[in-house]
């Protein structure tokens, strides 16, 4: 019976939770086709995509964020203003508790800005030319592993009661 | 349940992250999810639960946000469960009625969550009334669902919300659209948004007409439905809308009406979550008789007679796994 067994198993689980990706664009940058562009493609692959528009501030895409629950925060920046948004960004994160969320970025990003972006804790920067196919691969990967300490995080505590 | 407890005990002092995290185990059914209702609807039952629906198009995202801002200047915290539909093909959803809503992103007493449809029927998910479960525990004064407005049979939000607004706007259809059954029906306050275009007098007029009648709006209640011209772009009859709201509340207080509507709601949830426990075990049966009923499919023979041996399986599984 151990077939019948793993299929009801499989079966009670239900339906996957599916991955939940916010895309946000900061500041005074007009231009949302990229974002859009991503956003339609993560949806084709199966993702719940949260789009919050253009002009926001970094306090309101981490807010969006923490009610949305999202397992990747991705940003869109055309320009320039980049090192300065994101770091506010991630200060209004850590202050939420919610730097456990991984944050990836798109957009015309200088060469040498790419070091102090990652310092600041962005997981991936994607430069003009990035395929969908490698953007979408990336996000899945970093909300994979975030689902994965969720659990484990999880399955400790109940150890501990 | 060490977990559950620390995150209950954080969202409850404010700690929207924790929040955020609650409201997506009450999302996905599981055992979690339930230990987690059995402990927050004992709290909840205090809130306004206002439903927004209507055609597509007709501004209702712009509106609740409009609406939102009107309930924080008389000083109520406000959650939103905004209901986005989901791709038949991908299972991926993208998610914009928080859009229009952003500017109150940064509010800590506003609360706006998206959910997606994920193929369900008649515009409300069992997410959604769990989620109005924990933001009502919460404290929030005001929650507001706005529905996917799919079309006209969108009523599973009459068992739902305190106090239905549908909204309409100009050139939608004519009197007879008025006078149609299903959505049309429920409303306790009418909406005709985009009044700054021309035919709103005319599209106003027809419903004035229609309630007038008790055509549509015929409600056991003794309520008298309402109809307000709003433009939410510009901002007009935002306030007349809102003061509406509040009359509703008022009336529902004051004739146990409001009482009546939360029992409602957790019948509703309670009959989904009962449908999502058996329906999870009708597929796993499903795939165990598969042969059964591919053979009866084929032949044309015997296949009703296989949906009930599908049937009894399901039952005995679900007794097991107590």
């Amino acid at each position: 019976m151990s077939s019948l067994q793993s299929t009801r198993e499989q079966v009670l689980e239900g339906p996957k939770r599916r991955y939940k990706v916010l895309v946000a664009k900061m500041g005074l940058d007009g231009h949302d086709r990229g974002a859009k562009v991503v956003a339609r493609a993560l949806r084709d692959a199966g993702f719940e995509v949260v789009y919050t528009g253009l002009r926001q501030t970094p306090e309101q895409v981490a807010m969006a964020a923490v009610q949305e629950d999202v397992d990747v925060i991705g940003v869109s920046i055309l320009n320039g203003a980049h090192i300065h948004l994101m770091k506010r960004l991630m200060a209004k994160l850590r202050e939420l508790g919610a730097d456990d969320i991984p944050v990836v970025l798109g957009g015309t990003i200088p060469i040498p800005d790419l070091e102090p972006l990652r310092s600041l804790g962005i997981r991936e920067i994607f430069l003009p030319g990035t395929s969908l196919a490698e953007i979408i691969e990336k996000v899945r990967k970093l909300a994979e592993e975030k689902r994965m300490r969720e659990e484990a995080e999880a399955s400790e505590q109940v150890g501990q009661a | 349940m060490a977990r559950l407890e620390k995150l209950l005990e954080m969202a409850y002092s404010g700690n929207l992250r924790a929040l955020g995290r609650l409201l997506t185990l009450v999302e996905n059914p599981g055992s979690e999810a339930i230990e987690l209702l059995e402990r927050l609807t004992s709290r909840a039952g205090k809130a306004q639960v206002i439903g927004f629906t209507g055609i597509p198009g007709a501004g209702k995202s712009t509106l609740v946000s409009r609406v939102i801002a009107g309930l924080r200047r008389r000083g109520y915290k406000v959650a939103v469960v905004a209901i986005d539909p989901t791709s038949p093909f991908s299972g991926g959803s993208i998610m914009g009625d928080r859009l229009r809503m952003q500017e109150h992103a940064a509010d800590p007493g506003v609360f706006i969550r998206s959910i997606p449809t994920r193929g369900i029927k008649g515009g409300l998910s069992m997410a959604a009334l769990a989620m109005v479960e924990v933001f009502d525990a919460m404290g929030y004064d005001k929650i507001i669902i706005e529905t996917v407005g799919v079309g006209q049979s969108e009523v599973d939000i009459i068992n739902a919300a305190h106090t239905i607004i549908v909204v309409t706007m100009p050139g939608a259809g004519d009197d007879v659209q008025a006078l149609k059954a299903g959505v049309m029906e429920i409303g306790d306050i009418y909406v005709v948004n985009k009044s700054d275009k021309p035919e709103a007098n005319k599209t106003a007029a027809y419903l004035q007409f229609a309630l007038e009648k008790e055509d549509i709006g015929r409600r056991e209640s003794g309520w008298r439905p309402r109809l307000v011209k709003t433009s939410a772009v510009l901002g007009q009859g935002i306030e007349p809308l809102v003061d509406a709201i509040e009359e509703h509340w008022k009336f529902a207080r004051e004739t146990g009406l409001h009482a009546e509507k939360v029992k409602a709601r957790r019948i509703l949830l309670a009959k989904m979550l009962a449908e999502s426990l058996l329906s999870s075990r009708v597929n796993a049966a499903m795939e165990v008789n598969k042969t059964l009923l591919e053979e009866a499919a084929a032949s044309g023979r015997g296949l009703f007679r296989a949906a009930e041996v599908v049937a009894r399986e399901a039952a005995s599984m679900l007794l097991d796994s107590e």
